[in-house]
């Protein structure tokens, strides 16, 4: 199944295009390519033929390549914020860790013994994905790029399950996917009341509740 | 080695000019402009040759062996550099590192012959193109390295041979990666302007700023026999190799050559120059992408 | 029957909307009361499966069942005279983050009830994408609930709060399909996650897949219970939200996320693979108690202060049961007793908040004085939640106790002990000082008055608890010993 392979390939280039990536718009249209491709893994691997399967890759489709990217398009827009992503952790080691995750997520699922009718790159770019997303939550500063890496979080969790608990309820994909879409709706509710609080959606403003204070306050507090 | 092999170097040595050529006619073509002729960098070259150089007092000899030292260096270096599959002069297991040992000697040298004039622009120069290559070279190790796997063999020649036979998503990757660092050694956008004249914004250029008459003739000879060698793995790896007699494996490969140089041209057209600290991000990128590669074929 | 348990809450929810003030802050404790009664009801019967066994109660969810609804009738009843007494409009916040004003009440009531109707959903679940969803909606329900008092710092204590469970969640997701897939590549061939048919195929399953699924579930669920070091969200959740709030949280939220760990235990422990899950949790369960008795030390808030309590006794609750054996049915009672005390803990807390308007221990001075059944029953509370008789957390920690010393070895029963100790030492100094001594300013004299609708709740749970510690009901006994043999323990 050579295009399950190459779409496999795509998703791991996007993740790393995420982590080196510094425009924001950039990195939301990386992950709508990520839901497109997810949407069509699932096609590839098990055929066209039966219908609940194409419903759910248009669903999958419509939630996480149209309408989550659309809300965080429009969460950009609304809280009118400076477009480029402020890493914690720079752009080149993010590359590297990238690195790091991808040999870690290969080492893992090699022990883990392959189920039949399963890609061999499957599990590794699953786990990838979800520790590109960890990363992304704890590296990055603004709230909305740690939307971003919980967004590609589910997306790794979602691929995993497309690829090998294919036989669960057609019920269970449509509970992941509306717990993303739910998710993301709530937090982009609680971005909006955050852009209003601070002024910012940095998330190293919010640190006012903290018990060890491992490093000296920012002296920098003029930056959005 | 056989004649084809043998031909090969020679090759290189009258064709890479024709590739700049080649370049700054695309280049013009976009820009809706005629261009100059193709034929140009020769005439170019002729025309340097004939010239006197003039050399500075504060100079030393390391400054008139620069260039010839590199120009060494790069055609030595030519002679293990396969063509469209035919198998290079000479080759011999590892001769890999040897390549990459040659170049960075040149490299050295040219820094030497910068840092020797005492001025600071070309110290400027001279800093940030040792700060590229000390990320671009690993990038290139590192893809080298995955065809080194793939192939099995440790000689240029053999790698390409052995990729002949191959296929795989991590040759795509390869491929990008390769040149992307062909970009950046090669001092092309979006690493760097050729056509600047503002020193601030050299690269590559201000380091050969004070060398003068049959100098600069090596130094260009030099860049070209670089660019060459360099768009031959590029081309090695991208380029499948067509059956039939070793006349038509040259013609293929001269034809993918000019056929990169084409890439470079509409590359250069339609990008903009990179900023100066986004540069070391593309260079990580590329051995990132190696990287991947790498885990690809390792599995 | 299984049904009305989770859909009555959730139809009061939507009517919570709609409904006038006053109708609604009677509509709250009164579904609670029906909620009581029918889960009284499906205890003592055995209700009938429902969704082609997808809900169901069995004995482990009995337990948790009992306890969330038990917990939140009281917490009800003090939420109503809460919600009377919370002036609406902006006011100035002690803390010094400027104005402030409360979200509306009926989103109060309604989130609380949707809250109820998933944790409900929890305990119900006998299939684990049921388990997962339901938890995650625990999660969303109570998201608005932490940032009822609408200030900066607690809406950065529930972006923390939404950030870190969602993303601990769907680590659990990931690791009920790893379960699909043990399945799938175990002796029976199929990809099953329904609770029945993974314990009929369970010592057929695939190790390794089976032991990563234990983990990442452990991971992804310990994140919602607290369990270090995921548990960075809970002290600014749980000293943030509104005291009612944080009683259920504390008290009936966390047991729900352990439900999920529970369930992978019984998994494993029907696998044969006891012994690796077991070293897991007792590995967390003591970095738990470390950490959180290390930042009871020192700690300024009182409310901080009880929940880093929790996370430790969230811990002793993974120990009690990695430990297995007796020391499994000292975790259920001790999940019992400390539900029962926390959830007083943090509504007396909530008492004291508004008489002195300030969360800061130093601030606080003779309650006793003020406001002399708070200050009682901070006494009773301490001594309940730090483990000493007659209180039942004496009970239950002494049988943890034993089973380390049996089972676990010097140094667990070490650390054990030592965190034990240097919690006790930070909230008896914490508490003490708030107790004791004459109110700031001098008020010798002039007591605060203490509505009965503040006081009863939190009197009746404590006298709950002590009745624990001097008398076990043979029903709850009964109950305990079949959740913990459910999960590998055995009877005390």
């Amino acid at each position: 199944m050579p295009w399950v392979d190459i779409a496999l390939v795509v998703l791991i280039l996007s993740c790393l295009r995420l982590l080196g990536g510094s425009r924001l718009v950039a990195c939301i249209s990386t992950v709508a390519l990520q839901g497109v491709l997810l949407g069509f893994v699932p096609l590839a691997l098990h055929g066209v033929t039966v219908f609940s399967g194409v419903a759910l890759a248009a669903l999958t489709v419509a939630v996480k390549a149209l309408l989550l990217p659309w809300f965080l398009r429009r969460a950009i827009r609304e809280a009118s914020i400076l477009r480029e992503v402020q890493p914690i952790v720079s752009l080149n080691l993010s590359l590297l860790f990238g690195l790091g995750a991808l040999a870690f997520s290969g080492w893992a699922a090699a022990r883990l013994p392959l189920p039949p009718g399963a890609p061999s790159l499957g599990a590794p770019t699953a786990l990838f994905m979800v520790l590109v997303g960890l990363f992304l939550v704890v590296a990055r500063s603004k709230a909305l790029t740690q939307v971003i890496g919980f967004l590609v979080v589910e997306n790794g969790i979602f691929l995993f399950g497309a690829l090998f608990a294919h036989d669960t309820p057609w019920l269970v994909e449509i509970a992941v996917l509306l717990d993303v879409l739910v998710g993301v709706f709530v937090m982009g509710i609680a971005l909006f009341h955050i852009n209003r609080a601070f002024d910012s959606i940095d998330s190293r403003r919010l640190h006012e509740l903290h018990d060890l204070v491992l490093d000296a306050p920012s002296a920098n507090e003029g930056t959005p | 080695m056989d004649a084809p092999s043998a031909l090969t170097p020679l090759i290189a040595l009258c064709v890479a000019p024709l590739l700049l050529g080649v370049i700054n006619r695309t280049k013009a073509l976009f820009a809706g402009r005629t261009g100059p002729p193709i034929l140009q960098p020769y005439r170019d070259l002729v025309k340097l040759a004939r010239k006197g150089a003039v050399y500075s007092h504060t100079t030393s000899w390391v400054f008139r062996a620069g260039p010839i030292v590199t120009l060494a260096a790069t055609g030595l270096a030519l002679l293990f550099v396969p063509l469209g599959g035919v198998p290079a002069a000479l080759s011999f297991d590892g001769d890999v590192v040897l390549v990459i040992y040659l170049l960075g000697l040149g490299r050295f040298f040219t820094v030497l012959a910068a840092l020797d004039t005492g001025s600071s622009f070309e110290g400027m120069g001279a800093s940030r193109e040792v700060q590229f290559a000390a990320l671009a070279e690993p990038g290139l190790l590192l893809g080298l390295l995955v065809i080194a796997l793939q192939t099995g063999e440790l000689s240029l020649s053999g790698m390409m041979a052995g990729l002949a036979a191959d296929g795989g998503s991590w040759i795509a990757l390869v491929f990008v990666a390769l040149l992307l660092i062909l970009l950046a050694e090669t001092a092309r956008i979006p690493v760097d302007d050729p056509a600047t004249h503002l020193e601030l914004t050299m690269i590559h250029e201000v380091m050969v700023l004070d060398h003068g008459g049959p100098d600069l003739a090596f130094v260009e000879l030099g860049a070209a026999l670089k660019m060459w060698l360099l768009g031959a793995l590029v081309t090695g790896v991208a380029l499948p190799v067509p059956g039939g007699p070793p006349a038509l494996h040259l013609a293929s490969g001269v034809m993918g050559m000019f056929g990169l140089a084409v890439l470079v041209g509409v590359i250069e057209s339609t990008m903009a120059r990179l900023a100066l600290v986004r540069v070391p991000q593309l260079l990580v990128g590329a051995a990132v992408l190696n990287g991947v590669a790498f885990f690809l074929v390792m599995r | 029957m299984i049904m009305a348990l989770v859909l009555t809450p959730a139809i009061a929810a939507a009517l919570a909307l709609v409904l006038p003030g006053g109708a609604r802050r009677v509509l709250f404790p009164l579904t609670a009361a029906v909620h009581a009664a029918l889960t009284t009801f499906a205890c003592l019967s055995t209700p009938a499966a429902a969704f082609g066994g997808w809900l169901g109660l069995d004995d482990l969810g009995t337990l948790f069942l009992a306890v969330t609804s038990g917990i939140f009738l009281a917490v009800s009843v003090y939420a109503a005279g809460y919600l009377e007494r919370e002036v609406p409009g902006p006011r100035s916040d002690a803390l010094g983050s400027g104005v402030f004003s409360n979200a509306r009440d009926a989103i109060f009531v309604a989130c609380m009830l949707a809250f109820l109707s998933m944790m409900t959903l929890v305990t119900l679940s006998q299939h684990f994408a049921v388990l997962w969803a339901a938890i995650e909606g625990t999660t969303l329900a109570s998201a608005p609930l932490i940032y009822f008092h609408r200030h900066r710092r607690s809406l950065e204590a529930t972006w923390k709060y939404l950030l870190i469970c969602s993303v601990g969640i769907a680590i659990a997701l990931l690791g009920t399909f790893f379960l699909a897939v043990a399945g799938q590549l175990g002796a029976s061939g199929e990809q099953v996650m329904d609770l029945t048919s993974l314990l009929e195929a369970a010592p057929g399953l695939n190790t390794p897949w089976l032991k990563g699924a234990f983990l990442l579930m452990l991971v992804g669920y310990g994140t919602k219970m607290g369990l270090a070091p995921m548990h960075t969200w809970l002290p600014d959740a749980h000293s943030e939200a509104p005291s009612a709030v944080s009683a259920i949280l504390s008290g009936a939220l966390l047991n729900c996320a352990f439900l999920g760990i529970l369930r992978a235990r019984q998994i494993l422990e029907a696998a044969g693979e006891a012994a690796f899950s077991g070293h897991l949790l007792v590995v967390f369960g003591l970095l738990s108690m470390v950490l959180a008795a290390f930042l009871i030390l020192g700690q300024p808030d009182f409310k901080r202060l009880l929940a880093y309590s929790s996370v430790e006794h969230m811990g002793i609750l993974a120990v009690g049961v990695g430990l297995g054996g007796a020391a499994a049915a000292g975790s259920m009672l001790h999940l019992v007793n400390h539900s029962l005390v926390k959830a007083m803990l943090f509504l007396v807390a909530g008492n004291t908040l508004a008489v002195y308007r300030t969360r800061t221990i130093r601030e606080v001075r003779g309650v006793m004085v003020r406001t002399p059944v708070t200050g009682a029953l901070w006494i009773v509370g301490l001594f309940a939640v730090v483990g000493s008789p007659p209180f039942g957390t004496f009970l239950s920690e002494l049988l943890v106790l034993r089973g380390a010393l049996h089972t676990g070895g010097v140094l667990v029963s070490v650390l054990f002990l030592g965190a034990l100790a240097v919690a006790f030492v930070g909230l008896s100094g914490a508490v003490l000082r708030m107790v004791q001594g004459l109110p700031p300013g001098g008020y010798v004299g002039m007591r605060e008055p203490e509505p009965w609708l503040s006081t009863m709740p939190p009197l009746a749970l404590a006298a709950l608890a002590l009745l624990l510690g001097l008398w076990i009901p043979g029903p709850l006994r009964h109950i305990v010993v079949q959740a913990a043999r459910a999960v590998g323990g055995g009877g005390f």
